[in-house]
């Protein structure tokens, strides 16, 4: 049996504060004081694989079974992407172990990807001693010039006497402002060397670095009253709401100004599905109306997004009739894509209600009526084939509406990347917010199996369904392994359409059906999921689809239900690259 | 020519940074991975003890180098930059020349013309002299064009260093900043202050 290390709930404040409390000046060798740093930080899970150079902090965690629940993951790669899920589910910082050399490198997929969907992180590595620093020694690699460019911040440590001051820095480098990951390389003899620690200190300041913007009143004016002469105007939003967690003070501006609000990916689940004002996703695969509408609203009210090539499309196409009001805590992204007419640079949670306050109460029911005409268009022409398919093969569309119709958006989403992912967002009930787990900036594949771990961490009291492709789950499929060993309760829920899809799709749609290396074999999944002792099950036909969704929903542990869908599907709408948002095509 | 290319001149991006290991790396890669090319580069003490200040010279449209100012004032070690085209600072490269100095000894003309562009001499040998002049990149060019035909051995010219003519210094802001930390962390705002003028003191 491996159930020995299932999801704790996570101390709460006051248990950290008391630890942090009595944390006297006293002798430590490096990696223990590492650990106590993690405490401090309220650091409950981490996810890693030892290795040589990081021995003396697993060393000093075989005493810290208790306080820290580590997860061994079967590939760093599992592990920065357990991390990401956990930081996504929880909100919290997530933090990941690896050795050097190939340990380090490992995580470059995962910093990417943290990076660019803003994830906070903290990653630490082991080195290789600091007199051998540039000598090529055994598992020696430059991980801090090597991953300069995907991390928020790096920095390496070789004295003990360091630690705790650079982890204060990284943990609160990765959680403020725009989040990130940091990068914390530790040398093997700043872990091993003993000396003073004096009680631990958590950062809250650093000369250079001035996360939280002033918001200047002024320019709130200036949109709010933009806002108020509209006569169309229609709301972006981006994952910035939900990393400021302004979710109700996102509601409350959007009730009571009235306006329409689209999502990207990143930010689905901020606004619940059903919520009369969500008009739907954005971009390349998304809803028909909101990106078709975008070319034709007054007023564009971009919030906490960064106006990304797939939402926009061709940018000198884009929303060239609207006035732009743009808020976001980053002024890199401001000006960045796409000009913005007044930039409201600030975080969303202060900066909304001082818009709401200055916004008259409106309803705009000829405008919304655009919206509800373009869904018809859309239901008609695609959502109700994909929904309700009469031909004899399952489609993705309607596993996800059955999925729905059985937890009721109540169950956190995550997704791998490709066609599926695009229907899963497209159509997943959401009722909650950090619902929607998916690598949207980097777009990687085998994030989700992984993903979906570290969500369950950071989240145990939800149902956590990762929804994959046949390619995505080939590619990090060892990470059953460490659901096996931790008896990690995830559902996995593997689309099978036998081909690489999106690849497939672009194929046929833009290089005449010359499907170059998009035949993927797959194994017998389920006999697989049986080995690492996770219960499976495959289906093919519509009749049997329900039951089995509720028999992977009601199981007591982690289970395995591969779906077989149709082939050659394609998703649409869709953008097609190189066209604008109002090009978009139903078919 | 597109209206880009037209538009695009030397501008002199100034930061001020801590003065950090790794950070060099993390400021070129704004620019390499955006395939721009660095014209000059020069780092040392600012006014500030313990702040650095770096020089950097590239030839992109103002937009362009906005963006970037901006991505460096990102990152976590940097604490302010700006960027200002030619005319707003007042800049100068320093060029070392190592001529024979035989040829130097027998040739009045030469000593002439090294007076007339503002010369001085660093080292004199036996067998070579070496002199430095500061100025503008056509003033050093001009001097170099000039010294070849006697035997120029070597040449070299530092990077650029500027200062800014409508600038009180960083220290004021630098005090603004730390006056009022660390219970409110201020962002100082220029972009939003005045959009005309981004980055500039």
């Amino acid at each position: 049996m491996y159930l020995n290390s299932q999801p704790q709930p996570a101390p709460t404040s006051a248990e950290t504060a008391v630890a942090t409390a009595e944390s006297i000046t006293r002798t430590l060798s490096g990696a223990e004081a590492t650990l106590h740093a993690l405490l401090a930080e309220g650091v409950d899970t981490v996810f890693g694989y030892p290795g040589g150079a990081i021995i003396p902090i697993y060393d000093a965690l075989y005493d810290f079974k208790e306080q820290l629940n580590h997860v061994l993951v079967r590939h760093e790669q599992g592990g920065i992407h357990a991390a990401q899920g956990y930081a996504r589910s929880s909100g919290k910082v997530g933090v990941v172990f690896a050795t050097s050399g190939p340990g380090a490198t490992n995580l470059v997929t995962g910093l990417a990807d943290a990076l660019i969907d803003s994830t906070p992180l903290v990653c630490i590595t082991g080195q290789v001693f600091a007199h051998l620093l540039g000598t090529d020694a055994f598992q020696e690699t430059d991980i801090i010039n090597i991953t300069t460019p995907i991390t928020k911040w790096n920095h390496q440590v070789t004295d003990a006497s360091e630690i705790p001051e650079a982890l204060a820095k990284a943990f609160y480098i990765a959680r403020s402002g725009r989040p990130g990951p940091v990068l914390i390389d530790i040398t093997k003899n700043a872990q091993m060397q003993k000396a003073d620690f004096a009680p631990y200190q958590p950062c809250t300041h650093i000369r250079s670095y001035r996360p939280r913007p002033l918001v200047r009143s002024e320019y709130v004016a200036q949109a709010a009253a933009l806002i108020n002469q509209a006569k169309r105007p229609l709301v972006l939003w981006g994952q910035g709401v939900l990393l400021g967690q302004a979710e109700q003070e996102f509601k409350q501006f959007i009730e009571k100004s009235g306006i329409p609000a689209a999502w990207t990916i990143l930010g689905a689940g901020a606004l619940p599905t059903g919520h009369p004002l969500n008009v739907g996703m954005l971009g390349m695969h998304g809803n028909y109306g909101p990106n078709v509408l975008t070319n034709e609203c007054d007023v564009l009210i971009a919030i906490g997004m960064r106006f990304d090539d797939r939402v926009t499309g061709r940018l000198d196409k884009y929303a060239r009739q609207a006035q732009v009001i743009h808020l976001d805590i980053d002024p890199t992204e401001i000006d960045k894509n796409v000009k913005a007419n007044v930039p409201v640079w600030g975080d969303c949670k202060e900066t909304l209600p001082l818009l709401t306050e200055l916004l008259e109460a409106r309803t705009y029911p000829e405008w919304r009526q655009r919206f509800q005409d373009h869904d018809a268009e859309e239901i008609a022409a695609v959502i109700q084939d994909e929904l309700f398919p009469t031909s004899d093969e399952l489609t993705m569309g309607e596993v996800i509406q059955q999925l729905n119709e059985l937890t009721q958006g109540e169950a956190i989403i995550v997704t791998d990347v490709g066609q599926h992912q695009m229907v899963a967002c497209r159509y997943a009930k959401l009722n909650h917010t950090r619902s929607n787990i998916t690598s949207g900036g980097l777009g990687t594949m085998g994030f989700a199996l992984p993903a979906a771990i570290g969500a369950k961490y950071g989240a145990p009291e939800r149902t956590v369904v990762a929804v994959i492709g046949d390619g995505g789950i080939q590619m990090t499929i060892q990470e059953l392994g460490t659901i096996m060993q931790t008896g990690v309760n995830v559902k996995i829920l593997l689309l099978n359409n036998q081909f690489l899809g999106m690849v497939r799709q672009w194929q046929e749609l833009f290089h005449d059906r010359r499907y170059s290396f998009v035949d993927i074999a797959s194994p017998d999944y389920v006999t697989v999921a049986s080995g690492y002792s996770i219960a499976g099950l495959r289906v093919d036909s519509r009749p049997d689809l329900q039951a089995a969704l509720r028999e992977m929903l009601e199981h007591p542990g982690s289970f395995l239900l591969e779906v077989m869908v149709t082939r050659e599907n394609n998703i649409f709408p869709m953008v097609p690259q190189g066209c604008g948002v109002g090009e978009i095509r139903l078919k | 020519m597109t209206q880009q290319s037209i538009d695009r001149r030397e501008y002199n991006i100034t930061a001020y940074t801590e003065n950090q290991v790794g950070l060099l790396n993390r400021i070129a890669i704004i620019f390499s991975r955006r395939k721009i090319n660095i014209e000059s580069l020069n780092t040392s003490p600012s006014e500030v003890e313990g702040i650095h200040r770096f020089n950097i010279v590239v030839v992109e449209t103002e937009e362009v180098v906005r963006k970037i100012a901006r991505q460096i004032e990102k990152q976590v070690e940097v604490l302010k930059v700006y960027f200002n085209p030619n005319e707003d600072v007042i800049w100068q490269e320093m060029a070392l020349y190592k001529v024979p100095t035989d040829v130097i000894a027998e040739r009045a003309l030469v000593e002439r013309l090294l007076r007339e562009h503002g010369a001085r001499a660093v080292v004199i040998r036996k067998d070579y002299t070496v002199f430095e002049t500061t100025g503008h990149r056509e003033e050093t060019d001009k001097l170099l064009t000039v010294l070849q035909p006697y035997g120029l051995i070597e040449f070299v010219r530092s990077a650029r260093i500027a200062i800014i003519k409508n600038s009180q210094g960083f220290h004021h802001q630098l005090r603004e900043f730390e006056r009022i930390e660390p219970s409110h962390e201020v962002s100082e705002n220029d972009y939003l202050n005045s959009r005309d003028k981004v980055f500039t003191m």
